[in-house]
Parts: C-alpha cells; sequence; structure tokens
C-alpha cells in the first residue's frame, strides 16, 4: 500500500457538515473518482482513511489534511483533478502528496494550527476593542477556567498561543492566531476571546466570530506525546503537514 | 458563494443543520429565472427519511430532464427548526434555491403513510400557504399529492387542489404541458384546475361533492363541475424498461435512513396477498429488462460512489433474471468495495448461497414472513408460504451457520381465532427445536428468535377493504394472550418476542379508511400540537382522540365496523384498473380459507392486464 496525505478546503454551505460527514463525502469521492484505495479485509470492508484533527461545526479552512492508503497512484495533479470533478465547489482538494513508508499519521504528529478570525457580518465590535484585545493577549499569562460537566480546571492559555497578530490596517477586525493542537493538548481559538470577554465581565456569544483555519502542523522536533508549548526547554520546530511527503508528477 | 435561507446562528443552534443546506451531489442547478415552471416536490417527514425515497428521486430527475423545468426539494423541518423558523418568520424554503416554497407554481407532496398528514398542514404553515384549497389566490402554488395515500385522498381532500393517481411516470409531462400553456395564456387559478381535471388520473377534489347518509355511510359522491370526470382513473407505466429512472441520483451530505443506491428490479406483484394494499395497487408485474439493471446499476454507483446498492420490489424472488442480476452484482460490486441488499428474497438455496457471499453470516439473520401462525390463517391472507417451506429454509440456513431468525406476523387479521394466535408461538419455538436437533458440535451456539407481530390495519383496495378491524383492546387482549404462549413455549428462552404501539394503528386504521369528514379532525387535531405523529415520542394519541370527539366522530365508525358490498366507499370513485367484483372475490375466498392461484400460475382476471405488455402475469 502506498501512503498519501490530501490537503484540501472547506468553505460555504459545507462548514454545517460535520466530521464524520466529511469522511463520509471522500469515501464516496474516492470512489466517483475511481482512486485506487485500499481497503480493509472483511465483510464489510472500508477504505484505509484518518483526519488530521476534526474541524468544529461551523468553521471553515483551507488547511485540512486527510491521510489514505492507496494501491496505485497515477501523478499528483491527476489526481487532485480528478477528485475536484467529482466534488462540491465548497469542498475542494489542493495537494495531494505521497508519504514515505514510515510516516506516521498526521492525527499522531499534530502539533500546532493556524486560524484566522473575523467578525460575523451583522455584528459590530466597541471602539478600541482590538488595542484592549491586543494588550489582553500580550500579558504574561491567560488564565481561564475551562468548566466541563464533572470539573472545573484554571488553565494559562498563553503557554499555547504560539503567535498571534490583529491587523490594525484592515478595515474588519481580523485576527491571526498559532495556537497548540493535536491529540496530547488541543486548545479551540475561540478560548481566547471567551477568556477575553470574561475579563471584561462580559458574556461571549459564540456567534460573533467567524473562525478559519488556515494550516495545520507537526513538530518535528518533539518525540511521540510530547508538546514543546511556550517556556519548554526545546525549541519547536513547525513544519506543515503538507511537506512531509512527495508530489509526484 | 451560495446564499442560505437561514442564518448561520440558527443553523448552529439546531440540531443536523445539513437538513436544510441542500447541495448534495448530484443535486441540479437551474437558473429558476430561465425555466418556465417551478415545482417544489415535498417529502412530508424529516430530511433522513425523505431523502430515502425512491419515487422523489425518480420524478426529481424526470421533471429536471425537461429545461422548461425546474424541481426542487422540501422535507417537513424538525420540531427545533421549525420552532426557530416560526419565532424569526422565516417562510419554507426549497433546499436548491433556498427560495420560499410560496413561490413556486407547484408544490408536489408524496403521501406514503397515513401518520405524515399533519406534516402537510405543517409544511402548508410555514410556507405561508392557506390549509384548505378553496382559499387558496392566484399568488399560491398548486398543491398537487401522490403516492399510495393518494388512492383514499377523502381525509385529505380539502388541503390539496389536485391529486395525481397513479405512477407519475405517466402523466406528468401531459399535466406540465398543459400548465406551462394555460399559465402563458393568462389562465385563472380556476380554469388552470379545471384544464387539468380533464387529463386522466387527475383529480381535483373541490369539484366533487358528498353527501351522508343518517348513519354516516356515503349517501351519494358526485362531481359538480362540468370537467369533472366521474371516475378517476389509475395511471400505470407499461413499459419500465423504458421508462424513466435517475442515473445521477443525489448523494446525501449527512447520513440518511437509506444510505445507497437503489435499483428497482419491477413493480407490482404476483403473490396477491389479500392484506397488501401495494400489491393490488401496483399490478400487474412488471419486470425491468435484466440489461438496462445491470447498465443502471453500473452508472447509479459510478456517479454517486455509493458503498451500498439495494434490489427494491415487492417480492425479489419473483424476478425472472434474479440470479443472472445477483451474480453480476456480486462480481461488479464485490471487486470494487460496494454492498449489496437484498430484502424481500425467500429463503431457499439461491438466496443462502448469495447471503453467505454478501454478508456474514455468524452476524446477520434470516428474514422469515409467514405474516400469520396457523396454515389456515395463511390461506386467508393468501400467503403462499408454508410451514414446510419455513421449516426448510430455516434448516438449511442453520446448517450453514446461521443461527438467528427474524419472523414477523400480524395480529387482528379477519377470522383470526386464539388458536390462530397460538400458532405463532408454536412456530416460533418449532423453527428453535428445528436448530436443536443438529448435533451439538455441529451448531453454531444458541439459537435466536425475534418474532414480533404488528397490527392489521385494512386498507382500500384490498380485499380486506370491507372487513372490520379489532380496537384497541381486543388487539392488547391478543398481545397479551400471545405473550402468555410465547412462555410456554419450550424454547421459550431463546424467543424474544417485539410488539407495535396498538395507538398508532388505531391511527392509522382511522385515517386509511376515512372521508372527507376526517380533514377537521387532522386539522384540529394538528392545531393542538400534532405533528410528526409517525414519531412515537411525538405521537399523542388523546390529542386524536379529543379532536374526534370535538367534532362528534366515532373511531369505531372507521375502523371496528364491517362494510357491506353495498356501501359506497370513500374511495369508490377511484378506478385502480382491479375490479371490486375481484376483490369481493377474493374477499369471500378469504373467509372460505381458500388459497388463489399467483398470477404466474393461474391468472384471475383482476382487470390490471390492460397496464400489461404481453402476458399479464409474466411480468415481461
Ligand atoms: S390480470 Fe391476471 S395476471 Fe394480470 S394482475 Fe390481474 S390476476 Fe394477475
Amino acid at each position: 500500500m502506498i501512503k498519501a496525505r490530501i490537503k484540501f478546503e472547506k468553505t460555504g454551505s459545507m462548514k454545517f457538515i460535520g466530521h464524520l460527514d466529511v469522511m463520509r463525502y471522500f469515501q464516496k469521492a474516492l470512489k466517483r473518482a475511481k482512486i485506487d484505495v485500499g481497503y480493509s479485509e472483511g465483510f464489510n470492508p472500508h477504505q484505509l482513511m484518518s483526519f488530521a484533527s476534526p474541524l468544529g461545526l461551523g468553521l471553515t479552512s483551507c488547511g485540512e489534511y486527510l491521510d489514505l492508503q492507496l494501491k496505485s497512484v497515477t501523478s499528483s495533479e491527476d489526481i487532485v483533478k480528478r477528485l475536484n470533478d467529482v466534488m462540491s465547489e465548497e469542498l475542494r482538494v489542493l495537494d495531494f502528496k505521497v508519504l514515505p513508508e514510515d510516516a506516521k499519521t498526521s492525527m499522531s504528529i499534530l502539533a500546532a494550527c493556524d486560524y484566522k478570525i473575523t467578525l460575523r457580518q451583522g455584528y459590530h465590535l466597541w471602539e478600541n476593542f482590538r488595542q484592549e484585545l491586543d494588550a489582553f493577549l500580550g500579558n504574561d499569562t491567560i488564565l481561564f477556567t475551562k468548566k466541563t460537566k464533572k470539573s472545573t480546571k484554571e488553565v494559562d492559555l498563553k503557554q499555547s498561543l504560539y503567535e498571534y497578530k490583529i491587523d490594525y490596517e484592515a478595515e474588519e477586525f481580523s485576527l491571526f492566531m498559532q495556537v497548540t493542537s493535536g491529540s496530547v493538548f488541543n486548545v479551540k481559538p475561540e478560548l481566547y476571546l471567551q477568556a477575553f470577554y470574561e475579563s471584561k465581565g462580559m458574556e461571549y456569544s459564540p456567534f460573533t466570530f467567524e473562525i478559519h483555519r488556515l494550516e495545520m502542523y507537526a513538530d518535528t522536533n518533539a518525540k511521540k506525546g510530547e508538546v514543546n508549548m511556550n517556556g519548554s526547554d526545546k525549541k519547536r520546530v513547525l513544519q506543515p503537514l503538507s511537506e512531509f511527503g512527495e508530489t509526484v508528477s | 458563494m451560495r446564499k442560505l435561507a437561514v442564518s448561520d446562528e440558527i443553523l448552529l443552534t439546531i440540531d443536523k443543520p445539513a437538513r436544510y443546506i441542500g447541495n448534495e451531489y448530484n443535486m441540479v442547478v437551474k437558473n429558476p429565472k430561465e425555466v418556465d415552471v417551478r415545482f417544489c416536490m415535498c417529502f412530508p417527514d424529516v430530511y433522513e427519511i425523505g431523502m430515502s425515497h425512491l419515487g422523489i428521486q425518480i420524478l426529481y430527475d424526470m421533471f429536471n430532464k425537461r429545461e422548461d423545468v425546474y424541481c426542487e426539494r422540501v422535507y417537513s423541518p424538525w420540531p427545533d427548526m421549525d420552532r426557530a423558523m416560526r419565532e424569526h418568520k422565516i417562510p419554507l424554503f426549497a433546499l436548491e434555491s433556498q427560495d420560499p416554497v410560496k413561490a413556486f407554481d407547484f408544490l408536489g407532496i408524496t403521501l406514503q403513510y397515513e401518520m405524515c398528514y399533519t406534516n402537510i398542514l405543517q409544511i402548508l404553515e410555514l410556507s405561508g400557504i392557506p390549509f384548505y384549497a378553496t382559499d387558496r389566490s392566484e399568488e399560491d402554488p398548486i398543491v398537487i399529492g401522490g403516492g399510495p395515500c393518494a388512492y383514499n385522498p377523502e381525509p385529505i381532500a380539502d388541503f390539496f387542489d389536485i391529486f395525481y393517481i397513479g405512477e407519475g411516470e405517466t402523466k406528468y409531462d401531459e399535466l406540465l404541458d398543459a400548465y406551462k400553456e394555460m399559465k402563458k395564456n393568462g389562465a385563472s387559478r380556476r380554469e388552470i384546475l379545471e384544464g387539468l381535471a380533464q387529463i386522466e388520473g387527475i383529480y381535483v377534489p373541490q369539484f366533487y361533492e358528498v353527501s351522508y347518509k343518517d348513519d354516516g355511510t356515503i349517501e351519494t359522491f358526485k362531481a359538480v363541475n362540468q370537467y369533472a370526470p366521474e371516475r378517476i382513473v389509475r395511471q400505470a407505466v407499461t413499459d419500465v424498461t423504458n421508462s424513466s429512472y435517475p442515473e445521477k441520483p443525489l448523494v446525501p451530505l449527512m447520513r440518511v435512513t437509506q444510505d445507497r443506491v437503489v435499483l428497482e428490479i419491477q413493480r407490482g406483484c404476483i403473490r396477491g396477498c389479500r392484506f397488501c394494499q401495494a400489491g393490488m395497487l401496483y399490478r400487474p408485474i412488471r419486470e425491468r429488462d435484466v440489461n438496462r439493471l445491470k447498465e443502471l446499476a453500473d452508472k447509479m454507483l459510478e456517479a454517486t460512489g455509493q458503498e451500498e446498492i439495494s434490489l427494491s420490489s415487492l417480492s425479489s424472488s419473483d424476478y425472472t433474471d434474479l440470479k443472472e442480476l445477483v451474480y453480476y452484482l456480486i462480481d461488479e460490486c464485490g471487486s470494487k468495495g460496494v454492498n449489496i441488499s437484498l430484502p424481500s428474497l425467500r429463503i431457499d438455496a439461491f438466496a443462502l448461497d448469495v447471503m453467505s457471499k454478501v454478508q456474514d453470516i455468524r452476524k446477520s439473520s434470516l428474514t422469515f414472513a409467514p405474516e400469520a401462525g396457523s396454515q389456515r390463517m395463511r390461506n386467508v391472507i393468501n400467503k403462499g408460504l408454508t410451514e414446510e417451506v419455513i421449516l426448510k429454509g430455516a434448516m438449511d440456513a442453520f446448517r450453514g451457520g446461521w443461527n438467528r431468525v427474524k419472523l414477523y406476523f400480524m395480529l387482528g387479521l379477519p377470522t383470526e381465532t386464539e388458536e390462530d394466535i397460538e400458532q405463532i408461538a408454536v412456530l416460533s419455538d418449532r423453527i428453535a427445536r428445528e436448530y436443536y436437533t443438529i448435533p451439538k458440535d455441529e451448531r453454531n451456539g444458541k439459537v435466536q428468535i425475534v418474532s414480533s407481530t404488528s397490527f392489521f390495519v385494512p386498507k382500500p383496495f384490498t380485499p380486506f377493504q370491507w372487513t372490520r378491524m379489532a380496537t384497541p383492546e381486543e388487539f392488547l387482549q391478543k398481545q397479551r394472550f400471545l405473550k402468555g404462549k410465547m412462555k410456554e413455549q419450550l424454547n421459550a428462552k431463546s424467543i424474544k418476542y417485539n410488539w407495535h404501539e396498538v395507538e398508532l394503528s388505531a391511527l392509522e386504521g382511522l385515517l386509511a379508511r376515512g372521508d372527507r369528514k376526517l380533514s377537521k379532525v387532522i386539522m384540529d387535531a394538528y392545531k393542538d400540537g400534532c405533528m410528526f405523529d409517525s414519531w412515537s415520542e411525538y405521537f399523542v394519541y388523546e390529542k386524536w382522540m379529543r379532536a374526534l370527539e370535538n367534532n362528534h366522530l366515532d373511531i369505531n365508525f372507521y375502523t371496528a365496523r364491517e362494510r357491506s358490498y353495498d356501501e359506497i366507499l370513500p374511495w369508490d370513485f377511484i378506478d385502480i384498473k382491479v375490479s371490486k367484483k375481484f376483490l369481493e372475490r377474493e374477499y369471500e375466498q378469504a373467509k372460505k380459507a381458500v388459497v388463489t392461484p399467483n398470477c404466474r400460475q393461474n391468472c384471475s382476471g383482476c382487470g390490471a392486464a390492460v397496464f400489461s405488455g404481453t402476458k399479464c402475469g409474466s411480468g415481461r
């Protein structure tokens, strides 16, 4: 079997399609495109595929990843074209790479994600919002109480905020963030906004902002199960998940 | 980017937003401004159910093949969305263009089961279309109903402008052409309805008047418009091989009830089971050519990428070239990772061979539908399955490694006695006993038998259309009796007994053989909050009983009453081309427990031969 990685985008109304449904969409699209996919054994054989990280309902993205196993490949260009010919305008394949035989799944190596956060149409922010948010994210610690059904836990979100930038040039609000992701530790970008609103004693409405995922990375300097967050001894070396394989021509 | 009718805020707060966004693969996109007729096709139940229905896919494809028509779809908004739409005043919209349903020329509603009637009112209300056909204006779409429940349209007659009686492939082109022409000439709504009433198979309820006797039965049923025919004749396809069939079915974005490609191998049934409405309504048997089916299977799988294909028909085993088709599919699909599902297959050597190839024996179960426990009862309903055949099938399967059996029965069939009911338990037990005759080291653990009973609901256009249905109390008593008998069996521990909800069946019985007086009851029940009645979590029997009471109607008049042959039945004005004389004869034979041979053994001259290509009953 040949290991391969697909990068794709999810936009428009497809943001209302859940993660499992995206998987089913790909299963069918791969069949329509007659890609030579590998199957598991047994009476109900299924395609061997896995996603880097499920995208929450309502989010859009131009940096989603899907790993799969194929019996044969033509060329990257051909596979991207064949898939896009049988897929929705709002779910497009951007890239196809063949991975080395010993490649780990994107799910297991995912370390960080880039996000872009913008204001949803019809919503408004107060005058010095950008400056105040900028100052808040610049604090040494960003304490946030995570509430689950069972417990409440205080966490410092600053540790997992690798980069951020607020665009002051643009007319509309736009925030770029890079945060910790993956199976060991995962943060959602809206937590920072929620923490900010709470610090102001205000209620955060989940609909004020639109969240768009831009890219996913692996940390090539991290060992299995290790997360190099801010303040850890090791240096992070982030590499986009699409850069682990080869384009086939 | 497509603009959606509902805001992100709402779509992200309700359950399963994918129900409302359209954009399925193979969805047809047209510019509504460039067509002459906009048709909105509705299945009045939740998206997952509606999307699983073959009939809509056939018509959707057929209408959209016409350049002058744009056919779109709508399903019942689930109660959470219903609430949001009312609160935010969002009119019901079609999935494709996301335009309001009210802007369409037609709203076509498919009527697959009686329990969806209140959902029709929900659709109308959310669309902003007046409930009653006679209250509608030039601005409103023409509301047209079709499907099996249209064969007794009377309980919902007041809500529809038109009913289409028969198979959609036959008269819709004529109807759409006529409408287009009249619209172009500026015809009024009334003129359009009068024009359409002249097309065969079209029933315009407001052009008919019913009067009743003191006892509540029908005195007269008369056409009161010069263009309305006295009798409406069912329309049926003669050549199903060359009739329209979707080669690129829609592929939903979310999991739906039947998430697969459906291949309709034939229409109609030769068996003539006396309780079965479909078996009468879709006479005669019409087989689709096997080469066409192979071609369709290939094309549909390629155009959808679906991982499963299912054969659809009332009785697959009767399809002449079944072996050829099934082995072709196994060869083709197996290599492509596609599963095959074969419902309604009679258990025999061929079926067992196929099943062992397409499913995991240890995980699958055998299904038998004897429908009745005793041979006498099976003769009454003309179910040609004998105990011998069941036991032999089961035994062969047990030897092949199966150990799970599902059995389906009905309670409350005409002439049923306690003895007949007891036989359901006895038969279940006998199958288990057979299993244990196999030496221990050759069998596969314990046997598991699941016996289910449903309550018999008499339906129009069957030999039992005159029969008295049992009351809920009687049904429950029968059920209790059977439960007791099940416990007495030797293998009681291996038998699981499942049953249906009695109240749902009672209501189904009321609506199935109802008359026009019931429209008020349906309206009152809806106003009282009834909706999604086929969903047990939403079904409130008491509200229906209250609605009946407020309208001074007795459910037993409709259900628990034996009709006489000379009574005018509410659906008598429809001619399905299976003669009333034949149905009467069949009822008499039933009472004597005499079997009628199936169409291939011997034609009984039911009348449906008019729709047959060559020799009726052969299917060819
Ligand atoms: S006409 Fe004869 S063969 Fe044809 S459907 Fe009727 S009974 Fe069957």
